[in-house]
């Protein structure tokens, strides 16, 4: 390791702290849904440590809990991490053209949304030592506290872990509602798939899909209606 | 029958880690296709929308009880709630609620 990358590693181990203090929370309730889904405390931290995604882990377990099918597991997570492949796309125009394989392929796994914020803002080009730091971290809180959800959910009484599994949407609400106070559009796309979501779990029939399918299908098609009425113009995932 | 959950763990995983990867290795460019950025930006507002109704409805034992946290959790983040804040707030709703809506 050169000077510079321990330096670098150094300080993506201080950025992670406060990341790092996040994830325990966000990541207990995480762990509260893993429970119900039947995992065991070992397979929560695992899945943790190879996801590190909230809403990609939250819809992992629910295929699981339903038993829906490995093809539907693999649909569902590529739709609730579609956002990671726009944000490896602006990485990737922070990297050193030079910078090898091996080092492209471990750094994959540091693109949380929060990671990714700070290594697309650090100066220059992408030390990768530096999210590494960040991802020894917080990826520990993240899978901590995902283990901790598990086993502290298994003592708790009923009722209190059912109202502690709300705050994994109270999350979910949090990531998306300023930016529809801000968005008329966006407004009106998260009121509509909220409604279409809660009209398409009700009517016989399409009432009768897995919640995975559920989820898929009208990400698809609300996705795509909403990129053929508004399109986008900057360059990866601002809409205007 | 019920299939492995280790099977499940190694497809989410492999999935999740080709996601990000493919771009920092094999494409390496932005993406050119103006429908497909347009489609990207907007998918993660979609799913997790319709991964939060129903579903906090269905996560207390009552309809009305989620459908409060749903409200109040909208309202906090809406004037500027941190997601700690939100998340706590939902949870705390819910849990008085249900007490309500046995």
């Amino acid at each position: 390791m050169r000077a510079q990358d321990s330096e670098a590693f150094k300080l993506g181990l201080r950025h992670g702290i406060p990341i790092m203090l996040g994830y325990l929370a966000v990541s207990f309730a995480l762990g509260i849904s893993a429970r119900n889904a039947g995992l065991s405390v070992i397979q929560a931290g695992v899945a943790s440590l190879t996801n590190m995604a909230s809403a990609g882990e939250y819809a992992g377990f629910q295929v699981i809990r339903q038993d829906s099918g490995l093809i539907e597991m693999a649909l569902m997570t590529l739709i609730a991490n579609a956002r990671y492949l726009l944000m490896s796309c602006a990485l990737s125009q922070k990297l050193a053209p030079d910078l090898r394989t091996p080092h492209r392929l471990l750094l994959g796994m540091t693109v949380t949304d929060e990671m990714f914020a700070l290594s697309v803002a650090a100066p220059g080009m992408l030390n990768p030592w530096y999210p590494y730091g960040m991802f020894a971290v917080s990826a520990t809180g993240w899978t901590v506290g995902t283990m901790l959800g598990v086993v502290v959910g298994n003592a708790l009484p009923a009722r209190l872990v059912s109202a502690l599994s709300v705050s994994l949407f109270g999350m979910f609400l949090a990531a998306i509602v300023p930016k529809a106070r801000e968005n008329r559009f966006i407004r009106g796309l998260i009121l509509v798939s909220m409604a279409l979501s809660g009209i398409c779990y009700l009517l016989p029939g399409i009432g009768s899909l897995s919640s995975g399918m559920r989820v898929i299908l009208l990400t698809v098609l609300i996705s795509g209606a909403a990129a053929v009425i508004r399109p986008v113009d900057g360059e990866a995932g601002d809409a205007q | 029958m019920r299939n492995n959950i280790w099977l499940y763990l190694a497809v989410m995983a492999g999935v999740t880690w080709l996601i990000r990867t493919l771009p920092l290795t094999l494409l390496r460019k932005p993406i050119k296709s103006r429908f497909i950025r347009s489609f990207l930006t907007y998918v993660p507002y979609v799913t997790l929308a319709v991964m939060t109704v129903p579903d906090i409805m269905l996560a207390t034992d009552s309809v009305w009880a989620g459908a409060l946290a749903l409200i109040a959790g909208a309202a906090l983040a809406w004037t500027g709630g941190s997601l700690l804040t939100v998340a706590a707030a939902a949870s705390a709703v819910a849990l008085i609620a249900g007490f309500i809506f046995k």
